[in-house]
């Protein structure tokens, strides 16, 4: 446990935090962007806003999936952590949660202030910051898997976001019908449902993917 | 049976029986192919609803059913190479990715074609048709995958675990398109399946598929007998680059 805080806190001082930093400032000029491009009708934006606010979350995810292994691969770092007491597994899962803290935890608050600017009500905007909360865990750990894949992959980062896309379209789906309007609680069920599997199937994928390349 | 399949999944048994067997296999699928596409221009009648435009359908349903099936043949064979260790089987699964990719981009023009005098429009968001253009996005996936990684075992188990989380989520995907799509307009009337298909519309759809299908193995031995080649060059070149 004490090794897993650790190597949490390590990654999220580290590697994250710059790919956090980049996420939020992504998600912050698609919302500017947004107004500027579709025109200033609150009712249209509105009714777009939840999609686009979930569509610049997962990209954002997206980008910071490459600092998620790579570095500690190409350092060596990976491997230690291979080799020490933690299982493999509980690796990804840190890492995952580094990149969730780091990368989609700060969008999921910032949904809420960047609704109202999109003429969401107070609810909605709550409601879209709910659904982050619980849909958005299954883009990082099945963002893990597109990670793994593409460890040592020449352009792995462009890759990576291919592999992940399809991966990521359940939650996404999910994800923006259950901010606001009918069914969206049984979409938010699916949504954390979605992630929970995610949970209890991407660590074992992605640590299984990167055994194969440390063992060669 | 296991000794037999041992013997023939040998690279050097492999290729000196596919290279027997190619040209005649050749000759076959496009023999297959000729008749089969003179049976549905000329021989089949014009449907009495969809007219001229039902002959699309001939070479668009075998398509789908050679992408999906490709798909998972792609799966099964990462399975085999997973877990029997058994380089041909990579091989296998690499050669059938492209035709796959190629069978689903038919599925998806020809579909567009078949739509636009049909339904009025070149494209709707149906479950069915976001699916295959999914399945398109996983197949390219699949490639580029293949394409990025320098060693060819370490692409095969990255690309193989792709294949097969990519097959488990097919179902997943497909099921939320289609709760997504319900949700935001109305069931569609627009329907493949609608009365049963009558015997001389069946008759030239069964010769496409097994025509398409002939076609898809020659094509996928000929890219296995190029991949494994490929890998013999490289080794080659590994060797006298270390001597």
């Amino acid at each position: 446990m004490k090794a897993f805080v650790a190597l949490l806190s390590r990654d999220l001082g580290g590697s994250q935090l710059g790919a956090g930093g980049l996420g939020v400032l992504f998600f912050l000029a698609v919302v500017v962007l947004l107004p500027l491009g579709i025109g200033p009708r609150g009712d249209v934006l509105a009714q777009i806003a939840p999609g686009i606010l979930w569509i610049a979350a997962l990209l954002a995810a997206l980008l910071g999936l490459e600092s998620m292994f790579r570095e500690d691969f190409e350092t060596g770092a990976l491997e230690v952590m291979a080799m020490s007491a933690l299982p493999l597994e509980a690796v990804v899962l840190a890492k995952c949660l580094a990149h969730w803290l780091a990368c989609l935890l700060p969008l999921a608050i910032l949904s809420v202030p960047c609704g109202l600017l999109l003429h969401l009500s107070v609810g909605e905007s709550l409601g879209v910051a709910i659904a982050m909360l619980l849909g958005t865990p299954a883009f990082s750990l099945f963002g893990s898997i597109g990670a793994a894949l593409t460890l040592d992959a020449r352009r792995g980062g462009l890759l990576a976001l291919l592999l992940v896309l399809p991966l990521s379209m359940p939650p996404l789906i999910f994800g923006s019908l259950a901010s606001g309007g009918e069914g969206s609680v049984s979409s938010l069920l699916l949504g954390t449902g979605l992630s929970l599997g995610a949970l209890a199937v991407a660590p074992f994928l992605s640590s299984a993917v990167l055994w194969t390349r440390l063992r060669a | 049976m296991t000794p037999l399949i041992n013997h023939y999944a040998h690279p050097t048994h492999f290729m000196r029986v596919s290279g027997i067997a190619l040209p005649w296999l050749a000759v076959a699928s496009i023999v297959a192919l000729a008749v089969a596409l003179y049976v549905s221009l000329f021989v089949a009648p014009e449907d009495y609803l969809q007219g001229q435009t039902v002959r699309i359908m001939f070479l668009h349903v075998p398509s789908a059913w050679l992408a999906l099936g490709g798909y998972v043949a792609i799966a099964i064979a990462s399975v085999t190479g997973w877990i029997w260790k058994r380089p041909l089987a990579d091989v296998a699964a690499r050669a059938i990715a492209p035709t796959g990719a190629c069978f689903t981009l038919i599925v998806l023009l020809t579909g567009s074609l078949w739509g636009k005098p049909m339904w009025g429009t070149w494209w709707v968001w149906d479950a069915r048709l976001t699916s295959v253009a999914i399945l398109l996005l996983l197949y390219l996936g699949y490639i580029a995958l293949w394409n990025a990684i320098e060693e060819p075992t370490l692409a095969a188990r990255a690309a193989g675990a792709l294949a097969i989380i990519g097959v488990v989520n097919v179902p997943i995907i497909h099921f939320s398109v289609s709760w997504w799509n319900t949700l935001h307009q109305p069931a569609s009337v627009l329907r493949l399946d609608g009365p049963t298909i009558h015997p001389t519309l069946l008759m030239p759809l069964l010769l496409m598929f097994a025509a398409l299908s002939l076609l898809m193995v020659t094509i996928t031995l000929a890219r296995m007998r190029l991949e494994i080649l490929r890998r013999r060059t490289r080794m080659l070149r590994l060797r006298s680059a270390q001597a």
